[in-house]
């Protein structure tokens, strides 16, 4: 496993607030695999879009990230300057960003926002041939090298999805994390764009982290899943795995909050709703709506630990 | 940039000079003062006694002026009269005319005046942008009360303590006034340096208690602009900081301070009478200042009407100018 392309360990991320520091992403563990569709899942708040964040070391006071490491490639992301973190992004390690209606600047043509990342990165490219590579990265997504001609408005919401991941790509990066890159989008459009990630991955080699609360689509696009519930890692292994054997309860749950058509109009959601980091339960973060918790559960906070070969879990009902 | 875009602009500009000229002419008329009897009695007092016929005098000078018209007339007259641009004698520097007295003072107000509101726009927006923009130093993102204390001060309080301090205690710059009047002016470059120190203060007063006012405006716009996702993603793509500042920050809270821009534009004079009269700078405010102390109707509508003009102008270039700045405004109405 030590071939991993991402390595997260121990990673802690902090925000201050008034009432006192909160841990939106606590002890945060995992490793990404060359050209490996990692599932990154978990209900709204659970830390997800803040361990992207950290893991680009785009965290903004009053957040930071308070310990742990980010390994890109031999690299630890979290020790080098601010500079060197700067060319990391966009060129090594980049990100489909969440809200695609407005990530791209309005009074820009979509073509000079793909190239002035690469002019900031100093690829030692003349400008013909970056103008060359947007074409291709256009193309690349399935959009006329036109479009890079016009600006962000001229766009429907799905062209400007794909213009986005033209600007993730262009630089070829090891590592993408695309946070809800569609949520956004109609189903219709979603799996277009889903597909049109799939495909370039697999051209380019990169790996790619894909966050969303989509159980099905993460059933088509990922190899592996991670859950997260209220900043902690609680469950990571392959799909299969995860959905036809779940280790740990609240993944269970998830699954089976998943509507069935033979079971129209009985939803079997998840009852409560998510903790408040700012007050969370000890012991185990998911006790206080776990179906199956026990006394030790309230007292002792259950470790990640490889329960079986390649899959992690933690709960106390494994130990 | 469509055509029709363009011909709409143009009957606005015509809408609101032509409003304007409207107001310009019924509001002078509210006062039951007669500017006409007032310029002669005072002539009749320094002779010390009012002539025989006097009365007669004071009519025929209406007549003159055509006063002595019902009033939806004189509108009438006036109207015609400010479309082909003649504006007339003035009444209180009769005969001379009103072209005459606004050539003399006009370049003084446009030199010291869009030079000004230009570097104020460009300092304010600049600072205001820096105050918001989370990698600046400790220092400049807390200058705020400073700013807002500043900007509070009307300009003529701002203006009387430079000149109590600048001009007359430490003796540092002129008083007042626009250049040495002992001397007979000669246009060459000593002339010119000499003009400009006595801008200085004038100048100062200015940007000291409007810059604020830019600052504020285009720090809640940076903030504002922080918070979209184009900045996160921008970030994400690994952007230099300066482009970043520039190039998405900056040039995205610009737009509404160009309208803003615009609009200043209308203030030179009517923003800058009191200080141009504590300065005795002889420009379009101090005569426009005078034209109303004596109710000059004619100076008043003259001065008043080539300033909606030039801001009729002003605006109808700037609505030009803001489809290259923001691409989205020249599709409005497609």
């Amino acid at each position: 496993m030590s071939n991993a392309v991402l390595r997260v360990n121990n990673l802690d991320v902090e925000y201050h607030t008034d009432a006192g520091a909160v841990k939106a992403n606590n002890h945060v563990t995992f490793e990404l695999r060359p050209k490996e569709r990692l599932g990154l899942v978990g209900e709204s708040g659970s830390g997800k879009s803040t361990l992207a964040l950290a893991i680009l070391r785009m965290i903004r006071p009053p957040g930071k990230i308070a310990g742990g490491e980010v390994w890109l490639d031999g690299v630890d992301l979290t020790k080098i300057s601010d500079e060197e973190m700067r060319r990391m992004r966009g060129n090594e390690i980049s990100m489909v960003p969440q809200g695609a209606m407005n990530s791209l600047n309005p009074v820009m043509r979509i073509e000079d926002q793909i190239i002035d990342g690469m002019v900031d990165h100093n690829l030692g490219l003349s400008r013909s041939v970056m103008k060359e590579m947007a074409a291709e990265a256009l193309r690349a997504v399935d959009l006329d090298p036109k479009v890079g001609r016009s600006y962000p408005h001229e766009l429907s919401g799905g062209m400007k999805q794909r213009a986005c991941i033209a600007i993730s790509i262009v630089m070829t990066p090891k590592v993408i994390i695309a946070d809800e890159p569609t949520s956004a989008l109609d189903v219709v459009t979603q799996r277009q764009v889903m597909q049109t990630i799939g495909k370039i991955q697999d051209q380019m080699g990169s790996a790619v982290i894909l966050i969303g609360h989509d159980m099905g689509l993460m059933a088509q696009f990922v190899d592996r899943i991670a859950v997260m519930y209220a900043g902690r890692m609680m469950e990571l292994g392959t799909v299969k795995d995860i959905f036809t054997d779940a280790l740990h309860p609240y993944t269970q749950a998830l699954i089976d909050s998943l509507p069935v058509l033979a079971n129209r109009g009985i939803f079997n959601g998840l009852p409560g709703i998510t903790p408040s980091l700012l007050d969370l339960p000890t012991g185990c973060v998911f006790n206080t709506r776990c179906s199956k918790v026990m006394d030790i559960c309230t007292q002792k906070v259950p470790p990640l630990r490889e329960h079986a070969p390649g899959r992690f879990a933690a709960c106390h009902l494994l130990e | 940039m469509s055509f029709s875009y363009v011909v709409r602009r143009i009957l606005l500009v015509f809408l609101v000079i032509w409003s304007a000229a409207t107001l310009n002419f019924f509001i002078p008329k509210i006062t039951p003062r007669n500017p006409i009897r007032e310029k002669l009695l005072e002539q009749a007092s320094r002779g010390g006694y009012i002539p025989p016929g006097f009365e007669d005098m004071v009519q025929s000078y209406e007549k003159r002026f055509g006063l002595d018209q019902p009033v939806w007339k004189q509108y009438l007259t006036y109207l015609n009269e400010m479309a082909h641009f003649n504006l007339g004698y003035s009444i209180s520097n009769f005969p001379k005319t009103v072209p005459e007295l606004i050539g003399q003072s006009i370049w003084w107000t446009i030199g010291l005046l869009s030079v000004t509101t230009i570097l104020t726009f460009l300092i304010g927006t600049l600072l205001g942008a820096l105050m918001a923009w989370q990698k600046s130093s400790f220092v400049i993102r807390n200058i705020l009360p400073g700013i807002l204390v500043l900007s509070a001060v009307p300009s003529f309080i701002v203006g009387l303590l430079l000149i109590y301090f600048v001009a007359f205690k430490w003796k540092l710059l002129p008083l007042g006034g626009a250049y040495d009047a002992t001397k007979l002016p000669v246009f060459n470059a000593s002339f010119v340096l000499e003009i400009i120190r006595y801008a200085t203060l004038p100048a100062l007063a200015f940007i000291l208690t409007t810059a604020g006012g830019w600052a504020i405006g285009m720090r809640g716009m940076m903030v504002t602009v922080q918070g979209e996702d184009y900045m996160t993603f921008g970030e994400a793509k690994g952007l230099k900081d300066w482009r970043l500042f520039y190039k998405y920050a900056v040039r995205n809270a610009l737009l509404p301070q160009v309208t803003g821009l615009a609009i200043a534009f209308s203030y030179i004079v009517g923003g800058s009478v009191l200080v141009e009269v504590i300065f005795r700078y002889p420009g379009l405010g101090t005569l426009l200042a005078n034209a109303i102390r004596q109710l000059d109707y004619f100076l008043i509508y003259g001065i008043v009407f080539i300033l909606t003009v030039a801001i009729g102008i002003a605006m109808f270039i700037i609505d030009m100018i803001y489809p290259l700045l923001d691409p989205r405004i020249a599709y409005e109405g497609n």
